[in-house]
């Protein structure tokens, strides 16, 4: 047991927290974010000269074979530094379909685009009352002579704007919330019958919702079986889930730190408000609160690696339940003991509480996944 | 970073667990279950099996009869005394005036007091806290004068857990009023049969008596008994406590608690149906065990990175553990008292002899409850230790 990071782990850290201390302070990203799409294309250059986008595949692949521990590096700098381009669905989701199920060809068609920076990816995953059943599919991907016709509305489809590919959960067979019969297809984003409307989230990120109208693809468009998929998604949502986490830490992190720095420097009634005991204790809470997270946060980055799908989900279930009750106490107080400040765009503070509430609601919220630990039967 | 146990710890585990699994005896494991307090001869006996095995004092330097094991290997070892559930060693002697007495103590000392400790040869009790020295310990009374080759005490303390069974305790004492109040505090020893002392038992809110007030009225103790240097007591009182920050967690112990749980709500019907199955309390327990996961890791981080750091700096995640371990043993108790409802009510004071085997089980359930609302008080109160992660973690 060992929870320092090996000497390649430390460079990869001091690699990536010197290319944002650089190049994304809080005004730089505001001006990322009214680029096209959302994000910065020559920030996602510079993640790929420094080899973060090839990351977790395969050296055969063409990557760098990093595990769950280097992923975990990478979200939490990306967390502490606010990041808004698309690592999460590019190389962690869509990455991660292309290296558990891609075939060699597709490995070869989409991993070097991926490790380059020349194409991005999105995961049109989510429908209008699937919530957060990965099994609620209602879109429907019909066979047509060697192919496949894809039929349905997603939503909130992250850098769905930008994405050049698109990975879609689709229904072959059965209604809409049986756990057999899903799908996953890779569409080109300008694939005939695609219409897409996007917006900004709350969060500062950029989303689509796109219409899928008789959309074909050919055969080799399927990751996996497309008619018994639900595991491969699971599996991949799960990793997305552990990423999420680790974000989430770094933005808890950089939330605490900006907080007691305030408080050690506003003064009234003449002195520091951080010298006051009822701050402090709240302040010594989220410490608590976040370190709590850590701990989860790294046991979930141990059970990704697990070899028992159900002990791996309620593994991770069970972290994104601790992320979320200490990423809404952090937030929550982060703006409370920063005051009135802490209430407008212009302060840093309030998009860290932005962005750490949305992680709550992604891929299944504190009760959601509560209740998912609650129904295997618990955790000890 | 490598979060899995080894091959090794993992085999030391098992070895563990089969020594108690052999030794605990059955009757002692079974009271512990079902909360009931055990008698000073059932802990004694159990103690000795334990330092027979030479892991009576495991984390002592081996010189003075310690295991050398890795940090992992003890919190393994606690991990799996405290989920067999085993009696844990007497902290007092132990984790506390051992390590004090091999650190600052002289050879006389160490040759006289340490293998009685070790053996609990003698039962040791702990004189800090008085009357009006709680979470400010510094401003305590208590009087060592020197009167030729004796020390004279005279004062209060209170909270002595255990007293009724000690044959020595280990007391701050003042001995230089004139000082700033840390620094005229001495840390003398002296044996509780001792002509002026008095024990005064306190009952507590569960209806046990675990702690006492204890007064001294001109208690003559030889010179010789002054651990350390006069007027150092303060120094040697943090060192002391400062040298639980691990155990204080006390995972194993709400581990044990929450798999009762489970097992009894398996049993006990709300609606017509076990109450497991009722969805708001499944919840409940999961979020407990899902915070209590989260505290074991934190309990790891700290502990691997003790092993490979050393004691020295405290891993700021150690402040952690005290606030967390005591909410979470709370919530358990809680949990068992959800569990039993309406037959929480039916009163029954217990003995410390733990001689009532015809109680029923549900009758520990409450007085548990009500004791357990100690753990955010005592070893520094919780707002104490918000105090500590403010100032030495956050620097506010």
């Amino acid at each position: 047991m060992d929870f320092d990071l090996t000497e390649e782990q430390r460079l990869l850290k001091d690699s990536i927290d010197g290319l944002l201390t650089d190049s994304y302070d809080f005004e730089s990203r505001k001006k990322y974010m009214k680029e096209k799409g959302g994000w910065s294309k020559a920030v996602w250059g510079k993640l790929a000269e420094q080899g973060l986008l090839g990351l977790p595949f395969s050296e055969a692949d063409g990557g760098f074979g990093g595990g769950g521990v280097e992923t975990m590096i990478v979200m939490e700098a990306l967390g502490k530094a606010l990041v808004l381009e698309p690592y999460l669905a590019t190389v962690v989701i869509g990455g991660g379909f292309l290296r558990h199920a891609g075939t060699d060809a597709q490995k070869a068609a989409y991993v070097p685009g991926i490790v380059d920076g020349s194409k991005t990816l999105a995961f049109a995953q989510l429908e209008k009352n699937s919530r957060y059943d990965l099994f609620d599919v209602a879109t429907t991907a019909k066979k047509k002579g060697d192919g496949w016709v894809i039929d349905g509305e997603k939503f909130v489809v992250l850098n769905g704007e930008n994405a050049d590919t698109l990975i879609v959960t689709a229904r072959t067979k059965g209604n809409r919330r049986d756990t057999t019969g899903i799908g996953v297809f890779l569409v080109p984003a300008n694939a005939k019958g695609i219409t897409k409307k996007s917006y900004p989230t709350q969060d500062g990120l950029h989303a689509a919702d796109i219409t899928f109208t008789g959309v074909e693809v050919g055969a080799d468009a399927a990751i996996g079986n497309p008619d018994d998929s639900l595991a491969l998604i699971e599996r991949v949502v799960d990793e997305a889930r552990v990423a999420l986490c680790a974000e989430a830490v770094g933005l808890m992190d950089e939330s605490l730190k900006t907080t007691v720095e305030y408080i050690k420097t506003r003064k009234q009634f003449g002195v520091a408000i951080g010298s006051f005991q009822s701050l402090q204790h709240r302040a010594s809470d989220m410490f608590v609160a976040a370190e709590q997270a850590r701990s989860m946060s790294m046991f979930a980055t141990m059970a990704g690696e697990f070899e028992d799908a159900k002990e791996r989900s309620n593994a991770i279930a069970a972290a994104k339940v601790q992320i979320g009750k200490s990423l809404k106490f952090v937030g929550q107080q982060a703006i409370q003991l920063h005051g009135g400040i802490g209430m407008t765009m212009e302060a840093k503070i309030g998009h860290y509480f932005k962005r750490l509430t949305m992680i709550e609601n992604s891929f299944g919220d504190t009760d959601y996944h509560q209740r998912r630990v609650a129904d295997a039967g618990g955790l000890v | 970073m490598d979060l899995a146990f080894t091959k090794e710890e993992q085999a030391f585990r098992e070895e563990v667990r089969s020594f108690f699994r052999g030794n605990v005896p059955p009757d002692t494991r079974r009271k512990l279950v079902e909360g009931r307090h055990l008698s000073k001869d059932e802990m004694v006996t159990w103690w000795r099996i334990l330092n027979k095995k030479g892991w009576g004092t495991s984390h002592w330097p081996t010189q003075y009869g310690g295991t050398g094991w890795t940090s992992v290997q003890h919190y393994i070892f606690n991990e799996e005394l405290q989920s067999y559930p085993a009696p844990q060693p007497l902290a007092f002697g132990v984790s506390m005036v051992g390590p004090v007495i091999y650190t600052f103590g002289n050879e006389e000392q160490k040759k006289q007091y340490l293998p009685r400790i070790a053996n609990v040869d003698d039962w040791w009790c702990q004189g800090f806290s008085e009357p009006g020295s709680g979470s400010d310990l510094a401003s305590l009374k208590t009087k060592a004068e020197r009167k030729g080759d004796k020390w004279i005490i005279n004062g209060q303390k209170t909270w002595t857990t255990l007293a009724q069974h000690a044959d020595m305790i280990f007391c701050l004492c003042r001995t230089d009023n004139n000082a700033k109040k840390q620094m005229g505090i001495s840390f003398i020893v002296f044996s509780m049969k001792s002509k002026g002392v008095t024990v005064r038992p306190i009952q507590t809110i569960d209806g046990g008596v675990e702690v006492n007030e204890v007064f001294f009225d001109d208690v003559e103790v030889p010179v010789e008994n002054l651990i350390g240097e006069e007027n150092k007591g303060w120094d040697y009182a943090k060192f002391l406590l400062g040298n639980e920050r691990t155990g204080i967690a006390r995972v194993g112990v709400s581990k044990e608690r929450l798999r009762r749980i489970r097992d009894l709500a398996g049993k006990v019907e709300s609606g017509g149906k076990p109450i497991i199955q009722d969805a708001a309390f499944r919840e409940k327990l999961a979020a407990c065990e899902i915070e209590l996961k989260a505290l074991e890791l934190t309990q790891l981080r700290v502990v691997a990175d003790e092993g490979k750091h050393g004691k020295g700096k405290p891993n700021p995640a150690s402040s952690v553990l005290k606030i967390k371990g005591s909410e979470i043993q709370q919530t358990t108790t809680e949990l068992l008292m959800e569990v039993i409802g309406p037959f929480a009510a039916p009163y029954d004071v217990h003995g410390d002899d733990g001689s009532n085997e015809a109680m029923d089980w549900t009758a520990q359930i409450a007085p548990s409850y009500f004791n357990n609302r100690k753990v955010s008080i005592y070893g520094g109160s919780n707002e104490i230790q918000r105090n500590i992660i403010a100032k030495a973690v956050l620097g506010l």
